[in-house]
């Protein structure tokens, strides 16, 4: 039913083709197959290499797997419930598996405080993550790290209470003075929280009940899965904002500011992370007054949020280069001034473009996390190696619990990158 | 350069004024001694061979170029390193520019409205109304709600000029904008170029669009190798230009 007038070169088309379906091998479940799995003849002969493989993984893991044994006391117990059958002997997770999740020193009795910080972490996040929530949940966001502490280190309430006050006071007096002149607020509003931070250094001490109604639990008894999620989650959320102020540090027009983001980024970023560990475990203890004791949690969550923000500065970078130079001369011919057109125009693109790279380091960072056994630290790995593995029970189950750590490890940064993925397309506005 | 015949004028208040501007990129002389008064409500067209300096002139007015002598007035303000009268200039100026430079990641009419907004510190509602107002006028106004990578050129550049619009400036600055757009999308350009030049807004506009220049423009102005060589009313301009350096441009642009 053409209606091309093959004869004349002159051509006017009467009527129009309708769409029809595709054919058969090109769509649907055989089409896929075609083109994914057999497409060739050395295609196919690939898939069924691939599939023999799994299968041959998989026959040997299994059985393995599925017949492990949950319930004994003990490694020697286990080996005889197996009678010599080739099983995992997962009863030391069962059996050890609060030790794993909270070290082997956090009272029995507080579980439920972390782990309902935990719950609440979710809630927190929330709000961060998805962007559609209502913007009034950012007010649990705002007060859970203080909640998240008292609950976790118990003591006093008054101590996160002052710290929460300090930030208070240094958002009103930054937001009261930071519109006229930035460097005034923002150096005021340090002030105004360190003064309230050092009056609360002599007032907590005075109004403490003896008798808190959390008790207080120290840094050193922290430990085991909860130490990774704690330096992780403090760590990625500071290094961010960190991060984002140093590549803009080094894109400033301003020498001197300019010249410390660069010395900071490439002095940290030369430095491997077990040495700064290192430095936070030791060395400072050399620097500091005699007698002062500096939390190690605190200046371990200092040395990675500083290892990691100098990455995720130079991710950002990459990010702000990336940028055509319209973007920031649209904003700048519109009259935004320089902290509205960073706020508004280039930083949301040029943290959607980094978001890959910032995963990236933000992974990593939790991972690196179990870098702190090595200065005798009780994290996940570190309570594997050290009271679990070194007790008469189960000295010698290496793959349980290496695999079990592993698990964890995977489920939190698969879920960080599939969060990612996730909000690059929810970002997507180019429709190319 | 002598100063342009009072006949050209529109009105006698100064909008914009440039005296004895240089500017250098490095070592690179690319402004040499610009003299420049536009009057309020005059619609002045620069043009000139590539690299002959018109677009760094007009980027000079806002300050996106910095120029290192002579001096700029623009509505009142003179041009310094003083951030507040950079800003201050700014808002009063608009400027489109050749990739209109629109921000991909707002809507249409969070593009409008984010400078109203941030800026002028008006309320959301009432900047909404205002950007639906000039959307209308650009005759995109169903357009809102998209993103700008959903736009045509034209479309775009149109949405480019409503942004502008949208601060209410006294003066429009054009930098090449329709020389990204496909021809069929031009004209829609330059159509709304035209009908803003008739509400008697003050102009600047590099383009290569002469039957723009003929139909609009108060003042032709040919620039090369930095320097405005001639200026002059458009009729005039194109059929009697004066120095040997415009015939040649305008036998090589009008000639084919």
């Amino acid at each position: 039913m053409s209606d091309t007038h093959a004869e004349s070169v002159a051509y006017v088309r009467e009527t129009a083709i309708p769409p029809a379906p595709a054919p058969v091998t090109e769509a649907g479940v055989v089409g896929w197959l075609r083109q994914n799995l057999f497409a060739t003849w050395a295609n196919a002969a690939l898939t069924i290499a691939a599939l023999y493989a799994i299968y041959l993984v998989l026959a040997a893991t299994l059985p393995w797997v599925l017949g492990g044994v949950w319930t004994t006391d003990s490694l020697t117990e286990c080996r005889e419930v197996l009678q010599g059958r080739s099983a995992a002997c997962f009863s030391v997770l069962t059996e050890r598996w609060n030790q794993l999740i909270f070290g082997f020193k956090y009272p029995d009795e507080f579980y439920w405080r972390p782990s309902l910080a935990f719950v609440l972490l979710f809630l927190a996040a929330a709000p961060v993550l998805f962007f559609d929530l209502p913007r009034k949940l950012l007010l649990f966001t705002a007060v859970y790290p203080f909640l998240a502490y008292w609950l976790i280190w118990g003591g006093t309430i008054w101590a996160p209470v002052f710290a929460a006050l300090g930030l208070v006071a240094g958002y009103v007096i930054f937001d009261r003075f930071g519109n006229q002149n930035f460097a005034t607020g923002f150096l005021g509003g340090i002030a105004a929280a360190l003064v309230v931070w050092i009056l609360a250094d002599y007032i907590v001490p005075l109004i403490a009940s003896d008798d808190p109604l959390l008790p207080a639990v120290q840094s050193r008894d922290m430990g085991g899965f909860m130490l990774n999620m704690i330096l992780g989650v403090v760590c990625v959320s500071l290094s961010l904002p960190f991060g984002i102020a140093l590549a803009l540090g080094r894109q400033s027009n301003m020498p001197l500011i300019r010249w410390i983001s660069v010395v900071f980024i490439e002095f940290i970023r030369g430095v491997p992370l077990i040495t700064l560990l290192f430095v936070a475990n030791v060395v400072l203890a050399y620097f500091l007054p005699p007698g002062t004791s500096f939390d190690l949690i605190l200046r371990v969550i200092i040395m990675i949020t500083m290892f990691a923000s100098a990455y995720i500065a130079e991710v950002i970078r990459g990010g702000l280069a990336a940028l055509p130079k319209g973007q920031y001369e649209a904003a700048d011919s519109l009259g935004l001034d320089y902290a509205q057109s960073m706020r508004l125009i280039i930083l949301p693109q040029a943290l959607k473009i980094s978001i890959p790279g910032i995963v990236n380091v933000s992974v990593g960072l939790f991972k690196d996390t179990t870098l702190v056994s090595i200065i005798t630290m009780f994290d996940l790995v570190g309570m594997i190696r050290g009271p679990i593995l070194a007790s008469s029970d189960w000295n010698g189950v290496y793959w349980e619990l290496f695999g079990f750590a592993s698990v964890l490890f995977f489920i939190t940064c698969y879920g960080i990158s599939q969060y990612s993925q996730w909000l690059e397309r929810r970002l997507t506005t180019d429709h190319r | 350069m002598a100063e342009a015949a009072p006949k050209m004028k529109v009105s006698d208040e100064v909008a914009i004024s440039i005296q004895n501007m240089n500017k250098w990129y490095g070592t690179f002389h690319v402004l040499r001694d610009i003299d420049l008064t536009v009057y309020r409500g005059e619609r002045i067209v620069i043009c000139g061979p590539s690299g002959s300096g018109k677009s760094t002139l007009i980027r000079c007015i806002n300050a996106l170029e910095e120029h290192q002598k002579g001096r700029i007035e623009v509505d009142g303000t003179v041009l310094s390193s003083d951030l507040k009268n950079v800003d201050k200039i700014r808002s009063e100026v608009g400027m489109c520019f050749q990739h209109f430079n629109l921000f991909p990641h707002l809507t249409i009419l969070e593009n409008c409205t984010l400078a109203p907004i941030w800026v002028r510190k008006i309320p959301k509602r009432e900047a909404e109304e205002t950007a639906m107002h000039f959307l209308e006028k650009v005759k995109i106004p169903e357009q809102a709600d998209k993103y700008p990578g959903q736009l045509s050129g034209g479309q775009q550049q149109r949405v480019a000029i409503a942004r502008s619009l949208c601060m209410k400036p006294r003066i429009m600055l054009f930098d090449e904008p329709t020389s990204a757009l496909d021809p069929e999308m031009i004209k829609e350009v330059l159509d709304t170029m035209i009908e803003l030049a008739e509400e008697g807004m003050t102009m600047l506009c590099v383009t290569h669009e002469m039957g723009f220049a003929r139909q609009v423009a108060n003042r032709v102005i040919f620039m090369d190798d930095g320097q405005i060589v001639e200026q002059n009313e458009p009729e005039e301009f194109f059929n009697n230009p004066q120095s040997d350096r415009t015939k040649l441009f305008l036998s090589q642009i009008l000639g084919h």
